[in-house]
């Protein structure tokens, strides 16, 4: 009130630094030319030719990758044609099966690996690729579940009924308009749950197969094992290809909303973009 | 005369690049209830915030009772403010809300609830004691902000737009009941609005502010009648501006020459030089419009554009040949003129004022 | 997660039974909507409700002596959790939680507060500027404390650089290297929680309590703290529950030194092969958070978490 102190902004500065920390040394690190990761050899791009030559971990990559296209766009599909229509089927118990999709990203991870563990042992589901995509997928749903859902919340229903008015089937309102509006909000929702399903290390360490790596899995052993200074580089690219997705999937979900609300205020925009971040 | 409660002297504040208040001054008598009159953006809140100390002045000086307080905490400041949102503490209920300050002065439990009865009874309140805000209707809110304002016993109470967010009769009856109260507790009250009419009907004085300034301080009748500046003539009466030449005609009366003709009105002591150029303001209801010629071949020419009716007020606005618009108003329902008609328009010497004037003051 | 999402009441249960409505159903049953949640309902019943339910039969059966699982009802799973090594390892993972969910309020609160205080633009950026760690994978995350607390390693540099400390201090494999890292996990959560509910906090009532005679912190206690303290409980929340399953991070900078119950799970999982052990310790767990939600909501009358979208 009075004269404006300069505490809070050194705190926010401080304990931001202190996040970083660890981040940026990792990236620094991948650029080091020693093979000892403690000395600093200079700067070198050796780590990431030997990366690139690593059959190992380009197979892990590759099933990374596959399997996060996988489970998001299951969740994609699962999760959007539920939020459409959840709303308004009758059908019994909706409320609870609401509910129960959303336990998988509320139940401490661990829980959910070792549910899953047991369960798919039970059912006789072979553990490799299957397991992990079911696996994924049941936390994939929730993303886009919600965003798409939150957005549906904010379209004006007239919308609907004036289609109606004009002739639209049900068919063609969800093609020709409903679609159409929430399309960033899937997205959004896909790339989320694709940037989760790219970094997930503890349900996959539960459900995973002998010979099924992904790159997380690959880095937590290395790092439990020992590391090489391969992994400074695949973490450096994995940060910076997480850092793209979710910028991406804050852009559309900002788009979402200035869809739909002509008078779009950037506090609501950026609360939106805020809200992307809290599901985790 | 020892009795001024409250001096702003030379208060100057920035907000960033933008200038809000600039070097203003204000002398406030024990008991008085003044208004701070201004459209928004005008600084009277600003002004109001350096009163409670909510805010720092960038310069000048804020004394209470004679005390220098510009850079006291506002919790140690003597004055206590009802804020434009109530700011009732949610949390809260209203014996809660009112009895914060006694509770924060370690004043014993039962002088507070003594004193929170006699609060609420004062704003007619008794038995709303347990009622959470949020249980309120907004002229109980409105009550209960006050209450909690006033058992501190300030010197100086300041009220922020408080009936802006009720109805308009809930806020017709909220000012009667304010000025009661007021009168009551003889407790000196600032009070902010941009609403010129709830400014006249309560304060015993009005200081018309305009881009961090005051234009004009007067009673209430001072500055409806006797508007000094342009600004003031049109923001408090809504009053017609009309510019021309003078030109002294003896008895204390001027002609204003205008392309569209003349008029007369009343210096009242102010010197102006013939051919000196002047604007005289002249409230809606002073004008009236004449069809033909006048006797004394005074009246602007103009054209009727429009008539229509408002509260049982007709208004009819005509324009001058360089296209601005006056308007003539009164009580009735019509009038035989209509648009596209040749008036004169004319008014009592007395009821023109000359404003704008420089050494005015 | 999502404030929008019902808790699953029994109202929604009954509504389809009133019989008027039932002869409609079958023609519903093959409506657009319908059809369109099929696939949700199918999945979760399959891979969400299916599971969740075997752990609970499976926390009661008992082990079979070589591999698997008899279908024999016993308590023993739950008897064993009684047992002392097993209740030190709660009792030390509840020490840790609470240890690190008291480090995250010190630190995240007054970040989340003092945030919600920004301009809009400076907001904005802020959100942005925590997204990116938020948002790093965790292990990526762990590895660059791996690489400040390791012997030799950042921190130590940084000690013996300025004399503070003559040889490598063996910070990694310890009981507060596993803090830090919970720590640094968690403290998003408490912020962003904070945050919320400070950002709604309407500032002119901190002015309000400083004209009506509050110093700073007077007003700071009885109105700011009072208002944002649901936020403060949710973060508490968000924070003590995961911090008892965070197996990994105790894992890799413990290095096996401290057992959380989320390490007992997984060991009892992976290596010694004990299934409905694993699982009546989940559902222990899964209990413990349950309660610990409903006091939250008892507690602070909310009923979703603050901070969760």
């Amino acid at each position: 009130m009075k004269k404006k102190s300069k505490l809070p902004g050194l705190y926010l500065g401080f304990i931001l630094a202190l996040m970083y920390i660890p981040i940026l040394l990792v990236i620094i690190y991948s650029f080091n030319e020693s093979r000892i990761s403690s000395v600093w050899g200079g700067w070198s791009l050796r780590w990431y030719r030997d990366l690139f030559r690593d059959r190992d971990i380009m197979e892990a990559m590759t099933n990374s990758l596959f399997l996060a296209t996988v489970s998001s766009l299951s969740a994609a599909v699962i999760g959007t044609l539920a939020a459409v229509g959840m709303p308004k089927t009758n059908l019994r118990g909706k409320g609870i099966i609401e509910y129960l999709s959303t336990l998988p990203i509320m139940i401490p991870e661990i829980i959910l690996g070792m549910v899953f563990l047991v369960y798919f042992s039970l059912i006789k589901l072979p553990f490799g690729m299957i397991t992990l995509a079911v696996a994924h997928t049941s936390f994939c749903i929730p993303y886009v579940y919600m965003l798409v859902k939150a957005r549906l919340v904010g379209i004006d229903k007239s919308y609907a009924e004036a289609a109606k008015d004009l002739g639209a089937t049900e068919w063609n309102v969800f093609w020709d308009i409903t679609l159409p509006l929430i399309l960033p909000a899937i997205t959004s929702g896909v790339l989320l749950a694709f940037a989760m399903s790219l970094d997930d290390v503890v349900i996959s360490v539960f459900v995973t197969g002998v010979n099924t790596n992904t790159l997380p899995l690959k880095i937590y052993t290395q790092l439990k094992t020992g590391v090489t200074p391969k992994i400074n580089a695949l973490c450096t690219l994995m940060f910076v290809s997480t850092m793209l997705i979710v910028i991406t999937s804050a852009w559309f979900a900002r788009k979402s909303v200035s869809r739909t609300e002509r008078r779009i205020n950037s506090e609501e925009a950026s609360g939106i973009g805020d809200s992307i971040g809290l599901v985790r | 005369m020892n009795d001024t409660i409250l001096e702003l002297y030379q208060i100057e504040k920035s907000f960033g690049d933008v200038r809000v208040l600039n070097g203003i001054d204000l002398s406030v008598p024990k008991g008085e209830f003044i208004t701070l009159l201004g459209p928004s953006g005008c600084g009277k809140t600003t002004t109001l915030r350096i009163i409670a100390g909510l805010e720092t002045p960038d310069r000048g000086r804020v004394f209470l009772a004679g005390k220098d307080v510009t850079d006291l905490e506002p919790n140690k400041r003597n004055v206590n403010t009802v804020f434009q949102n109530y700011a009732l503490f949610p949390h809260m209920n209203v014996e809660a809300n009112i009895a914060y300050s006694l509770k924060l002065k370690r004043i014993d439990k039962q002088t507070i609830s003594k004193t929170v009865k006699e609060a609420l009874d004062l704003v007619q309140l008794a038995g709303y004691e347990k009622r959470m805000p949020d249980e309120l209707s907004g002229g109980q809110r409105q009550r209960v902000a006050i209450a909690r304002a006033i058992v501190n016993e300030p010197a100086v109470l300041l009220l922020d737009e408080p009936l802006g967010a009720l109805d308009l009769q809930l806020r017709h009856q909220m000012q009667i009941e304010l000025k009661r109260l007021q009168k009551r507790l003889g407790v000196t009250f600032i009070y902010i609005t941009h609403d010129q009419e709830e400014a006249l009907n309560m304060s015993d004085r009005i200081a018309v502010m305009r881009d961090g300034k005051f234009e004009q301080i007067g009673t209430p009748a001072q500055v409806y009648d006797h508007p000094r500046t342009s600004y003031v003539a049109r923001f408090v009466g809504s009053a017609n501006l009309i510019s021309g030449t003078a030109y002294n005609v003896g008895e204390g009366l001027i002609r204003l020459d205008t392309e569209d003709g003349p008029g007369l009105v009343r210096t009242r002591g102010a010197r102006i030089m013939d051919g000196q150029a002047i604007t005289v303001a002249v409230r809606r209801e002073s004008v009236t419009l004449v069809t033909g010629e006048t006797n004394d071949n005074l009246g602007l020419r103009a054209v009727v554009k429009e008539k229509n009716y408002a509260g049982g007020v007709l208004q009819i606005i005509v324009s001058l040949s360089d296209g601005r618009e006056l308007v003539s108003s009164r009580q009735g329902i019509d009038s035989p003129l209509k648009a596209g008609d040749h008036v004169l328009v004319t008014w009592l010497p007395d009821q023109g004022v000359i404003v704008d004037l420089e050494e005015a003051g | 997660m999502n404030t929008e999402i019902r808790r699953g009441s029994p109202a929604v249960l009954m509504t389809g039974g009133e019989p008027r409505k039932r002869k409609a159903s079958f023609r519903r049953l093959f409506d657009a909507a319908t059809i369109s949640v099929v696939p949700i309902y199918v999945f979760t019943l399959l891979f969400v409700v299916g599971p969740l339910v075997y752990m609970v039969v499976l926390s009661f059966l008992k082990r079979a002596e070589t591999w698997g699982v008899l279908r024999e009802f016993t308590w023993a799973n739950y008897s064993n959790i009684l047992k002392p090594v097993y209740l030190k390892t709660f009792y030390e993972s509840l020490k840790l939680a609470s240890f690190t969910t008291l480090f995250v309020a010190l630190v995240g609160y007054p970040f989340g507060y003092f945030m919600a205080r920004l301009t809009a633009v400076w907001k904005r950026r802020m959100m942005l500027l925590l997204m990116i760690p938020f948002w790093t994978s965790s292990l990526i995350r762990l590895y660059g404390w791996i690489i400040i607390f390791r012997a030799n390693g950042t921190l130590d540099n940084i000690l013996m650089g300025i004399g503070l400390t003559k040889a490598p201090l063996k910070l990694l494999y310890t009981y507060s290297a596993v803090v830090v890292g919970m720590i640094y996990a968690l403290v998003p959560f408490m912020i962003f929680a904070v945050y919320s509910s400070a950002e709604k906090l309407d500032w002119q009532l901190v002015e309000a309590a400083r004209d009506l005679g509050a110093t700073p912190w007077q007003a700071f206690i009885t109105v700011s703290f009072r208002l944002t303290l649901p936020g403060l409980l949710s973060g508490v929340v968000l924070t003590f529950i995961p911090s008892m399953g965070l197996f990994f991070i105790a894992d890799i900078l413990g290095g096996n030194k401290v057992i959380l119950v989320g390490n007992l799970i997984q060991e009892q999982l992976m290596k010694a092969r004990n299934w409905p052990f694993a699982a009546a310790l989940s559902v222990v767990l899964m209990i413990l958070t349950s309660i610990m939600i409903a006091l939250y909501r008892k507690v602070s009358g909310v009923k979703d978490l603050e901070g969760l979208v």
